[in-house]
Parts: C-alpha cells; sequence; structure tokens
C-alpha cells in the first residue's frame, strides 16, 4: 500500500484522500470516454466494436492504485477503466480507438487489444480467457527472476467456465505464483445469466479446488475492492501464492454494440443503476452533486482534447501494413 | 424467385431441418434469445425451445464435444463458433476426436454434427475476431470442409451438411450475412463436393471462395467492358474438392488465379495450384498460377489496414489484367 503523510486522512483508514480524489475523477473519465466512444460509434467515426465498463467502473478503481508500476496487468476486453488506471495516457488511447499510428498499439489493436508493453500492461483481450494461462506464465517468470512483483489477471464471469480457468488456476496454485485473478462478475456472459451458467453461488467458490484463498466483494464499493487486492497483493508478494478475488458488478451497457439486451429486464438494470459505484465513492468523499457536475465539466474537456489530439492524428501508412510481422 | 439473404437461408435451413428431424438441434453461445451474436439464429429459441436450441456457458471446447457425443450416439447436432477464431479452443476436440473417430472405430461410428463457424475481415473486429481458418481443417483427414458464397448455396449446402454423416466445418462469412439472393422456399440440398461454374468466360479461369467469389465477379464486370472475360469457379467446398471442373476449365483458358481471403503462405491457394499443376491441365498453361490472397499478417484494427490486407475487386481486377496480358 502506498505510503502517505502523517496529516493526510485515510478512507476507511486505509486509502488517502488525495488519491481518493484522483481516482473519482479518473473513474468519472472512464464513463466519459465511454460514452463517447458509444457516440462516436453512433456517428460511424470509429468502426468495429466495443465493450463498455460503464457501471463497474469500480472494480478499476479499487485494483489499479493496490498494486506498483512495477507490476504486471493483463487485462479483459472490457478493459478502458482498468488502462486508464494503470496510468494509461487519455491521448493516446483515444488515438488507438480511433486506429491511429500516434495509438499505443499503432491503430493496429484498437480497443479491444489495447496494450502498453513499456509499463507493463499486457493488454486487453479479445479470447475469453485466454489471458489466464499467459498469468501462469509471467508469475513463474517473477519467481524465477526473483523478483518482488505480482500480476494481477482481470476476466469476468463467462471466463470462468472456460477450460483455460481450470488449468491456470490451479498451476499458479501447486507452483506459489504472485498471480491475482479478479473476476470482474457482472451477472451476464454476453447474453448468458450467471443463474443459469453456474451451480456455484459465487465465482469465489471455486478456489477451494484449487487450494487457494477466495473472496467475493462488492465491485461498485472502490474501498472493498481495493482491500481485497491490496491484501492479496500482500500475499502474493511474500511468497504465499494466488487469491481468487470475485468483484460483484453489473454492466448497464449491451455486452457490445450488437446487443438488444433482450435476456433482461430493464427494471433490473434500473436497479443496478441506483447502486452507482461513482455516486457512492462521491458520496464517501463527500462530493456533492455540483462537486461531481464539475468533476464530469473537467473529464469531457479532456475527452474533447483527446479526440481532438486524435483527430489530428495521422492514419497508418499502408505500407507500414506488414511491419509488426517477423514470419 | 424471392430474395432472402444469406443469413436468413442459413435460418431457414436449420427450421426446416428442426422440423423435418428430430434429432437435429442447435448449440452454442447466446443463440437462443440474443438469436448468435449476429442474428442468424434469431426466432428459433420461440419455436424450437430452450432443450433444441441450447445456450452453452463459454466453452467453445464443451460445444464441440457435446456435438461429437450427441452425434456418436444417434443425434444431429449443428453447433455455432461465434467467430471462427474461437474454435482455436475446441481444436483438440474436433481434430483429435470428431475427425478421426469414425477411422479409428474400424468405420463403425458415425458422427454427423455441422460446425458453423462465422469467418472473416471487414467488420473491424481486429485481430482475435476476423480470421480465415479453413485451410486447418483442409489439412485434417476426416473432416469436410465447406464454403458458401452465396444465399442460395447457404441455404442448400448446410441442408446437406446436416444430412450427411461425418463432421462438417462449414465456414460462414460474417460480411455476407447481409448480402440478398433468390433462395428456394422449399427444401434442396447442393451436394458437397460439386464446384460451381458461377460465370463462363474464355481468357482466365478464377477459383474463388466464400466472399470473394461476389468480388470476383464484380471484377470481372468491370474487366469485360476491356474485353477481358473471366471464367469464375466456387469450389464451394474447400473438402471433398470436385477438381474436374477447375481442371477442365484451366485446359481452355490456359491460366488460373487463385483468390481467397485467408493469408497466402499455407493457404487454400497451394493446395489448388498442386491440383491444377498435377492435372493433365499443366500442358495447356500458358501463364503461371497466380494465387491472390490475403496478406501474411493478423487482421488490423484500422479501417484502411484491414481494407488492404485481403484482396479487394480492384486487386483481382489489377491481377487478372496483368494475367491475362502476359504481365506476370
Amino acid at each position: 500500500m502506498p505510503t502517505s503523510s502523517k496529516k493526510e486522512k485515510l478512507i476507511e483508514g486505509v486509502l488517502p484522500e488525495s488519491k481518493a480524489h484522483e481516482l473519482l475523477y479518473k473513474m468519472v473519465l472512464t464513463r466519459a470516454f465511454e460514452e463517447n466512444a458509444e457516440e462516436m460509434y453512433g456517428l460511424g467515426k470509429v468502426h468495429g466494436t466495443m465493450h463498455l465498463s460503464i457501471g463497474e467502473e469500480g472494480v478499476a478503481a479499487g485494483a489499479g492504485p493496490a498494486l506498483r508500476p512495477s507490476d504486471y496487468l493483463l487485462n479483459t476486453h472490457r478493459g478502458h477503466g482498468h488502462f486508464l488506471m494503470w496510468g494509461g495516457d487519455l491521448n493516446r488511447m483515444m488515438a488507438e480507438f480511433m486506429g491511429k499510428e500516434a495509438g499505443y498499439c499503432r491503430g493496429r489493436g484498437g480497443s479491444m487489444h489495447i496494450a502498453d508493453v513499456e509499463s507493463n500492461n499486457l493488454g486487453a483481450q479479445g479470447i475469453v480467457a485466454g489471458n489466464l494461462p499467459i498469468s501462469v506464465g509471467v508469475g513463474l517468470s517473477i519467481q524465477m527472476r526473483k523478483t518482488d512483483q505480482v500480476v494481477l489477471t482481470l476476466f469476468g464471469d463467462g471466463a470462468a467456465n472456460e477450460g483455460a480457468f481450470h488449468e491456470s488456476l490451479n498451476m499458479a496454485s501447486i507452483w506459489n505464483l504472485p498471480v491475482i485473478y479478479l473476476c470482474e462478475n457482472n451477472q451476464y456472459a454476453m447474453s448468458m445469466a450467471f443463474e443459469r451458467a453456474f451451480r456455484v453461488e459465487q465465482v469465489s467458490e471455486r478456489a477451494a479446488a484449487y487450494g487457494m484463498k477466495g473472496l467475493t466483494v462488492d465491485g461498485n464499493d472502490v474501498i472493498a475492492v481495493y482491500k481485497a487486492v491490496s491484501e492479496a497483493a500482500e500475499q502474493a508478494r511474500k511468497g504465499a501464492g494466488p487469491t481468487l478475488i470475485e468483484a460483484i458488478t453489473y454492466r448497464w451497457k449491451g455486452h457490445s454494440k450488437s446487443d438488444r439486451q433482450l435476456y433482461r429486464t430493464r427494471e433490473e438494470v434500473k436497479k443496478w443503476m441506483e447502486k452507482d459505484p461513482i455516486k457512492r465513492f462521491a458520496a464517501k468523499l463527500d462530493v456533492d452533486e455540483a462537486g461531481l457536475k464539475e468533476i464530469e465539466k473537467k473529464a469531457k474537456e479532456e475527452i474533447r482534447k483527446a479526440v481532438e489530439f486524435a483527430d489530428n492524428s495521422p492514419e497508418p501508412d499502408v505500407n507500414t501494413i506488414l511491419e509488426g510481422i517477423y514470419a | 424467385m424471392r430474395e432472402l439473404s444469406y443469413m436468413e437461408a442459413l435460418r431457414e435451413a436449420m427450421r426446416q431441418a428442426m422440423q423435418k428431424d428430430d434429432r437435429v438441434f442447435l448449440i452454442g453461445e447466446d443463440i437462443g434469445i440474443y438469436g448468435g451474436a449476429f442474428g442468424v439464429s434469431a426466432g428459433l429459441l420461440d419455436e424450437f425451445g430452450p432443450k433444441r436450441i441450447i445456450d452453452t456457458p463459454i466453452s467453445e471446447a464443451g460445444i464441440a464435444g457435446a456435438c461429437i457425443g450427441a452425434a456418436v450416439t444417434g443425434m444431429r447436432p449443428i453447433g455455432e463458433m461465434q467467430f471462427s477464431d474461437f474454435v482455436v479452443i475446441a481444436m483438440e476436440q474436433l481434430v483429435m476426436q470428431g475427425a478421426k473417430m469414425r477411422f479409428m472405430f474400424g468405420g463403425k461410428a458415425e458422427v454427423p454434427f455441422v460446425m458453423r463457424l462465422a469467418g472473416g475481415s471487414g467488420t473491424g473486429a481486429a485481430a482475435q475476431h476476423s480470421e480465415s481458418l479453413e485451410n486447418w481443417f483442409v489439412h485434417v483427414p476426416g473432416l469436410k470442409v465447406v464454403m458458401p458464397s452465396s444465399p442460395y448455396d447457404a441455404k442448400g449446402l448446410l441442408l446437406a451438411a446436416i444430412e450427411d454423416n461425418n463432421p462438417i466445418m462449414f465456414f460462414e462469412h460474417k460480411v455476407l450475412y447481409k448480402t440478398k439472393g433468390p433462395v428456394p422456399e422449399e427444401m434442396y440440398t447442393i451436394p458437397l463436393g460439386q464446384s460451381h461454374v458461377v460465370r463462363e468466360g474464355k481468357d482466365l479461369t478464377v477459383v474463388a471462395t466464400s466472399i470473394m467469389v461476389s468480388r470476383a465477379l464484380e471484377a470481372a464486370e468491370q474487366l469485360s467492358k476491356e474485353g477481358i472475360e473471366l471464367e469464375i469457379i466456387d469450389p464451394r467446398t474447400l473438402k471433398p474438392l470436385d477438381e474436374k471442373p477447375i481442371i477442365e476449365s484451366v485446359i481452355k483458358t490456359g491460366k488460373a488465379l487463385i483468390v481467397h481471403e485467408a493469408v497466402k503462405t499455407g493457404g487454400f491457394g497451394g493446395e489448388l495450384t498442386a491440383v491444377i499443376m498435377e492435372s493433365e491441365a499443366f500442358g495447356y498453361l500458358d501463364a503461371p498460377v497466380k494465387r491472390l490472397a490475403g496478406l501474411d499478417t493478423p487482421i488490423p484494427y484500422n479501417r484502411n489496414l484491414e481494407y488492404h490486407a485481403v484482396p479487394q475487386v480492384e486487386n483481382i481486377v489489377e491481377e487478372a489484367r496483368k494475367l491475362v496480358k502476359g504481365q506476370y
């Protein structure tokens, strides 16, 4: 956990107040990024698809600051928030989203594959559970290099039903690897409701099958996520092995742009919107409605500038299409 | 004849097959109330219920295994890989189990399932959702590989595939889903292993698959104005491959251009080239056999790069013109 000056107030005894305000801003920024993304898609400014994490910002806000810049991140397809919380630069992120050369992946990856290898951010993932086995390798490498790094591996409830989940958690456990498995349980694997896809009540129950610690936290509570990830990181750094954390949250928007959301009711979505992680965190920090409006205004302005930056960035040169391929 | 989209033709084939035969069912991710990621199975849940339109967790190996196990015990499953890219997770079941079962068991087992896969680029879905992997399966004895290029073929080939007693990899193209064409209302089958001469011409044989068939047709219209007449052949099933019409065409035109979206290296074009070179058409060739295929790269996200990563109409026009004019 970060150290703080003696004077600074700690939120719930753990998170320095200034850091907390920074996180609140980044949560608002994430939402503004995604609302803008949706708008640009509607206007035909971007193509393809995108996966919005609106309503789930609390998980990223709690997880990112619990780790150190030297740690590793394995992100998911719904990972804009985690990317920002990991210190991602908004301009380069926007440029990637818009397929521009100035983007993190030179416009080759897009929203679903955005990565920043230089900051140990090993990328978002288009294959459900595709990053889970990789986390075993990253953990093994940390162990072999004898550093005190850890790897944060993100995935959704859907990924927990891929075979790769089983192999990965088991290997990380038997070798005591410094991996934090953070499951963002947003209740739906695309259209598949959690209740239809699992016989267990909680994903975290499965930790027992691998002999590792498992816990479920409120994913819309930033501090709860922060505490859980901090504790898991501390254990991992001590050589106590991996932890499976399940953060319960909810996806307000459809799975992707093709989703008509026939599998759930508006009432259900509304019920969850009342548990807005941004409003909850703002209240915790005594930021009132007017204060939040100010923050939103600032975030929207930053988004506007990022779009301007990306708009003014060049398209990748077609003659460079084979760059990055070595075979 | 009435027109249907490629997607509607596929849906109608599945609906009619399920109405006719209780053993036919559909299994895959988000195929029920969601209607499939691209809407191919929209409405089928209402008509057939959740016991025959089976939504699965995200478990591709499980879907493939479920198809194999049900097929070998008397059912006729249709599996769906939401994006053909995801088939990599199901490879063991398909390649080691489904493809080999009949042979390993002395020809005594029948494994009648169809795996439908949504493939191809052009939707901005980037590197992990845009691949064309059909040729991997051509290389596996025991699997048939089908690639419909039109709504008419989509329905007739899918019905033939469902009737077949062997595992079939049925590659659909995402960009073709909304294209329209004439489709008969009644059930009909197009035999697997029958190439289709889509357009007759005297100057150059173009063998094209999937979406490249319509692009080749467009190229042919342009070149026709220059007095160049392309003969276009769609193999429709890559395996079994009906070689005869291809060989006969090359004997007639003396030149061949193969066009597919999948990357060139290790692609089906190499196989087709060898088929031509090993045949009696060899002596009639007055130009090298040429391949026009996807660049050897994963599909980029950027729209312009994505466009240039695979053959487009103008590339076919240019390559065909060069071949006909002896500029190779």
